[in-house]
C-alpha cells in the first residue's frame, strides 16, 4: 500500500467513525407516548450461542406475538432493542449502558441470561429504577425482597434446584436417611455460576451426612479428563453438574462414558440442560437427568406463537424445529413474565394503555401470581410451575421437574418437585442477604 | 506544512530533551488535554463515559504497563490480566480491612504489591528469553488466578467469591457519577501516561531498548541485567496492578477472579500489538481498536439493518469483520497503528508537495 492510499483510508476511516458517533448519539426523535421498551442483551455468538439464540429467540417470539396477536398490551405497542454481549460481563455493562435509554424511553427490566452478567449489573438496578429479573440464574439471596427490593428470582435460584436435585437422588436411594455415606460430586465451571449453589449444598449434604466433593473445571470447560478419573477415584454415587455452554455440557458425557459412571447418576442444573447440550454426545447422553424450571414442548401458547408470528415470517429462530425446545420456552416463559408484570403495572399504577416507568414496572413484577388458571389463560400450564411474589419472597416458584434424555428428547421423570425442607433455604437465604445488608450498610425494606 | 519544525531552536539541554519538542504537538496536546478535562466531562452521555471511555483508558494503562515489558524491555510476558487481578484485589483488601486508608493511598500500594509479585515473576527472566520467556510468565497468570480463587480470604469469605468495590472516597468526596469516575481514571492515566513517556526517553527506557536489542551487548557496555530486566517487570506489573484496581473501582464494580482470564492477558497482548510495540500512543490506539471496535460494529449492524438481517447473522458477522480487520491491519501496519500516525505526520510535514 502506498503513503497515498494509507492517508485516503485514514480519511475514510474518519469519515466512518464520524458516522457512527451520529448514529450513537442520543436519539432525540420524539417517540409515540404508547410504546413500552425493552432492553434485550442477547448473547448470539460464543460457547453460549445455543442458549442465547434460543431463549432470546423466545423472548422476541413473544413480545412479537403479543403486539400482533393482541396490538400490545392494552393498545401499549412493545418495542425493543437487541445488543450482543457474548456472554461476557464487560459487553454486558457495556448493552446495560446502551439499552438503558432509547430516545425518552426507559428500559424497566433486564435480563442477562448469565450470573455473571447479573452480578456485573446487580447494583444499578436500584439507582437506574431498573428490574433485574433473573430467570432462573443469578444471585440467590437477592430472593430476599427485603434487601433487593429491584432484584427478583421468578423461575427459581440454584440454592432451591440444588435442593430439589438432592431430594430427588434421597428418593432414588430410598430415602433421605438411606443418603449417609453416599458421595455427591459437584462437578461445575470455575465461575461465580458453578460455586453459586455451594452454600446451599454444603449445608443440606452436612445435615444428611452425605460427603460433598466440590470439583472445579476451569473455562471453558472442554478438559476435564482429570476431574472424571478424580469421580471415579472417589467412587462417587451421584454427580451434579453446573456446567455452561454445549461444548462443556457435551463433553461431560462423554467423559463420564469413558470412566464408565454411569449416566442416570449424573443430574445437570437445569441453565446447561438442553437438547443442544445433549445432542452432541450421541447416544452415550442416554439417562442424563436434568432438572427444569421450564418444560420443553409443544403448550398451547407454542403452537399459537408458530402458528402467527412464525406464519407471518417472522420467526426470530433460524431453524424452526428449535420451537418448543428447553431454552426456546423458557425464553417464553420468562417474555411472558414480563408482559404479565406489565399488565399488573398498568393495572396497580391506573394507567391502562399508557407507558409505565421503571417503580410502577417494579411494583408490577412484585405482584406476580401466576396460578395455574393464570398460566392455562396464557396457554403454558404445565410448563412453568404455579407461584406468588410478595414484597418480601422474590423468588418464584421453587419447584423443579426432573427429566431424562431418552436418547432422542427429554422425558418428565416427575412432577414439579419442591425442596425437601424449603423453610430451610429460605432460612439461608435470609441469612445471607442480611449479611450482605449489614455489610454494605443497607438498611433491609420493612414488608408488613 | 503543518509539522514544520523550521525555526524551532532547542536553546539548552532542558529544552531539547523536552518530551514535546514542537509547537505543533504542544499545541495538540494542550487541546487533547481540554477535550479530556473539560469538553467530555461536561458533554459525553453516561453511556459513553462509563461503558466506553472509561475502560478504554483503563485498558490503555494496562496496555502501556504490558508495552513497558514487551514493546521497551523485549520480555514477551503473557501475564498482564493475572496482575491486575492482584491490583483488584490488593485495592478492595486494603480498603475492607485498613480503617482510614484514602482511595488514592490504596490504589499507589495496590500497584506496588502487584509490581512486588512482578518482580517474583520476572526472576525466570535472567535465566530464559522470548518465547520460553512468555511461557514462564503464563505460570503466573494462572497461579494468581488459582490462588484467589482457592483462598476464600481474598474474597472476604463471599459465598459466590466475587468482590464489590466499595465507593471511591477522595478528600471525604465520594465519586458516584460516572463523570467523577471518569476524572478519577483520567488524572490518573495521564500522570502514568506522562511518568512512562519520560522513563521510555530517560536513561531507564534507553537500558531497556538496549537489553532489547541485544542483551549481550547491554551487558558488557556496563548495564546490570538484572537491575534492568527486574526494573522494567516492576514498572510493567505496577501499570497493570494500578489498572486492575480502576478496573475494579472505576469500571466493573463487581468482579470473580475468572474474570481475570488468559483470554483478557491475550486481549491486552492484541492491544499492544495492534497498537504499536515501543511507543506510548500505541497501547492508547490498540485498545481502542480491540476494545471499542467490535461494539461499533454491533451498533452500526442494528442501526443500519434494524431488524431486517437475522440478529444471529448479525452478530457472527460482527466478529468475521472484526477478526479481517485484524488481519489488513497487520498486513498493511505490521507496526502497529502508532505508526499510522507517524506517517500520517509525515505527509502533513510535506503537503502539499507529495515528497
Amino acid at each position: 500500500m502506498t503513503h497515498h492510499s494509507i492517508r485516503n483510508s485514514a480519511l475514510r476511516g474518519l469519515t466512518a467513525l464520524g458516522l457512527i458517533l451520529a448514529v450513537i448519539s442520543p436519539n432525540v426523535a420524539v417517540a409515540q407516548a404508547q410504546e413500552q421498551y425493552f432492553g434485550i442483551p442477547s448473547s448470539r455468538v460464543g460457547p453460549y450461542s445455543a442458549m442465547g439464540t434460543g431463549y432470546y429467540g423466545g423472548i422476541i417470539d413473544y413480545l412479537n406475538y403479543v403486539n400482533m396477536k393482541f396490538g400490545g398490551v392494552n393498545g401499549v405497542k412493545l418495542t425493543w432493542e437487541e445488543c450482543e454481549t457474548e456472554y461476557n460481563a464487560a459487553r454486558t455493562v457495556e448493552c446495560y449502558q446502551r439499552l438503558l435509554t432509547k430516545g425518552n424511553q426507559r428500559m424497566v427490566v433486564f435480563d442477562t441470561l448469565g450470573t455473571p452478567g447479573a452480578y456485573a449489573v446487580i447494583n444499578r438496578m436500584e439507582p437506574d429504577n431498573v428490574v433485574l429479573a433473573q430467570y432462573g440464574y443469578g444471585r440467590t439471596d437477592a430472593a430476599d425482597g427485603t434487601v433487593w427490593p429491584w432484584v427478583f428470582n421468578a423461575a427459581g435460584h440454584y440454592w432451591g434446584q440444588v435442593a430439589v436435585q438432592l431430594g430427588y437422588m434421597a428418593k432414588k436411594e430410598g430415602g433421605i436417611d438411606k443418603m449417609k455415606g453416599k458421595t455427591v460430586v459437584h462437578l461445575h465451571i470455575d465461575s461465580a455460576f458453578g460455586r453459586e449453589p455451594l452454600p446451599a449444598m454444603r449445608e443440606i449434604t452436612k445435615q444428611w451426612g452425605v460427603r460433598l466433593i466440590e470439583i472445579a473445571v476451569p473455562p471453558p470447560g472442554l478438559e476435564q479428563q482429570s476431574q472424571w478419573l478424580q469421580i471415579r477415584r472417589e467412587k462417587a454415587d451421584w454427580v451434579t453438574f453446573w456446567g455452561a455452554g454445549s461444548g462443556m455440557n457435551s463433553t461431560a458425557i462423554t467423559n463420564a462414558a469413558r470412566v464408565g459412571f454411569r449416566r442416570d447418576r449424573m443430574i445437570y442444573v437445569s441453565f446447561g440442560g438442553a437438547e443442544e447440550d445433549m445432542v452432541p454426545a450421541g447416544p452415550a447422553a442416554k439417562g442424563t437427568f436434568v432438572t427444569a424450571n421450564a418444560v420443553p414442548g409443544k403448550f398451547p401458547l407454542i403452537q399459537d406463537i408458530q402458528k402467527v408470528v412464525y406464519g407471518a415470517g417472522k420467526g426470530n429462530l433460524q431453524d424452526p424445529t428449535r420451537i418448543g425446545s428447553v431454552y426456546y420456552n423458557r425464553g417464553v416463559g420468562a417474555a411472558a413474565m414480563w408482559v404479565e408484570a406489565l399488565k399488573n403495572a398498568q393495572r396497580i399504577a391506573n394507567k391502562p394503555g399508557k407507558t409505565v416507568n421503571g417503580k410502577e414496572y417494579r411494583d408490577g413484577y412484585e405482584a406476580l401470581d401466576i396460578s395455574e388458571a393464570k398460566l392455562k389463560e396464557i396457554g403454558i400450564q404445565g410448563m412453568l410451575g404455579p407461584f406468588k411474589m410478595s414484597c418480601a419472597k422474590h423468588d418464584g416458584s421453587e419447584r423443579f421437574r426432573v427429566m431424562q434424555w431418552d436418547g432422542k428428547k427429554f422425558v418428565l421423570v416427575s412432577d414439579w418437585e419442591a425442596a425437601p425442607d424449603p423453610a430451610y433455604i429460605r432460612k439461608l437465604i435470609e441469612e445471607s442477604a442480611l449479611k450482605y445488608a449489614t455489610e454494605n450498610k443497607i438498611t433491609p425494606k420493612k414488608c408488613s | 506544512m503543518f509539522y514544520r519544525e523550521a525555526g524551532q531552536y532547542a536553546d539548552s539541554y532542558a529544552k531539547d530533551r523536552q518530551l514535546l519538542p514542537l509547537r505543533q504537538d504542544k499545541l495538540g496536546m494542550m487541546v487533547i488535554l481540554a477535550i479530556g478535562f473539560i469538553a467530555t466531562p461536561i458533554w459525553a452521555s453516561d453511556y459513553l463515559l462509563s461503558a466506553l471511555v472509561i475502560p478504554w483508558l483503563i485498558l490503555a494503562l494496562v496496555s502501556l504497563g504490558q508495552n513497558i515489558l514487551m514493546g521497551y524491555a523485549g520480555q514477551l510476558s503473557l501475564g498482564s490480566a493475572g496482575f491486575m487481578a492482584v491490583g483488584a484485589f490488593a485495592c478492595y483488601n486494603l480498603i475492607l480491612r485498613v480503617p482510614g486508608i484514602p482511595f488514592i493511598g490504596a490504589v499507589i500500594l495496590s500497584g506496588l504489591i502487584a509490581a512486588g509479585i512482578g518482580i517474583l515473576f520476572g526472576l525466570p527472566s535472567l535465566r530464559i528469553r522470548g518465547l520460553y520467556l512468555a511461557v514462564a510468565t503464563l505460570a503466573s497468570q494462572f497461579f494468581i488466578v488459582w490462588c484467589l480463587d482457592k483462598f476464600g480470604w481474598f474474597k472476604n469469605y463471599d459465598t459466590s467469591g466475587i468482590i464489590n468495590a466499595q465507593a471511591i472516597v477522595i478528600f471525604g468526596q465520594t465519586m458516584n457519577t460516572p463523570a467523577e469516575k471518569y476524572l478519577v481514571v483520567l488524572v490518573i492515566v495521564g500522570l502514568m501516561t506522562w511518568m512512562a513517556a519520560n522513563m521510555a526517553q530517560g536513561s531507564i527506557g534507553r537500558g531497556w531498548m538496549a537489553v532489547r536489542d541485544m542483551d549481550v551487548a547491554a551487558e558488557t557496555m556496563g548495564l546490570s541485567l538484572l537491575r534492568t530486566k527486574l526494573m522494567a517487570f516492576a514498572i510493567s506489573s505496577f501499570y497493570c496492578g494500578v489498572g486492575g484496581a480502576l478496573f475494579l473501582f472505576a469500571y466493573l464494580q463487581t468482579v470473580e477472579p475468572a474474570t481475570f482470564n488468559i483470554e483478557f492477558s491475550f486481549r491486552i497482548l492484541f492491544m499492544v500489538i495492534i497498537g504499536g510495540l515501543g511507543t506510548i500512543l500505541g497501547p492508547f490506539l490498540g485498545s481502542a481498536f480491540i476494545l471499542l471496535l467490535p461494539i461499533f460494529l454491533n451498533i452500526m449492524f442494528h442501526a443500519i439493518f434494524g431488524q431486517a438481517v437475522d440478529a444471529t447473522i448479525a452478530s457472527a458477522l460482527e466478529t468475521v469483520i472484526f477478526g479481517v480487520l485484524i488481519i489488513v491491519f497487520l498486513i498493511f501496519e505490521p507496526l502497529g497503528l502508532a505508526r499510522l500516525w507517524q506517517i500520517t505526520k509525515e505527509r502533513l510535514r510535506l503537503w502539499p508537495f507529495k515528497y
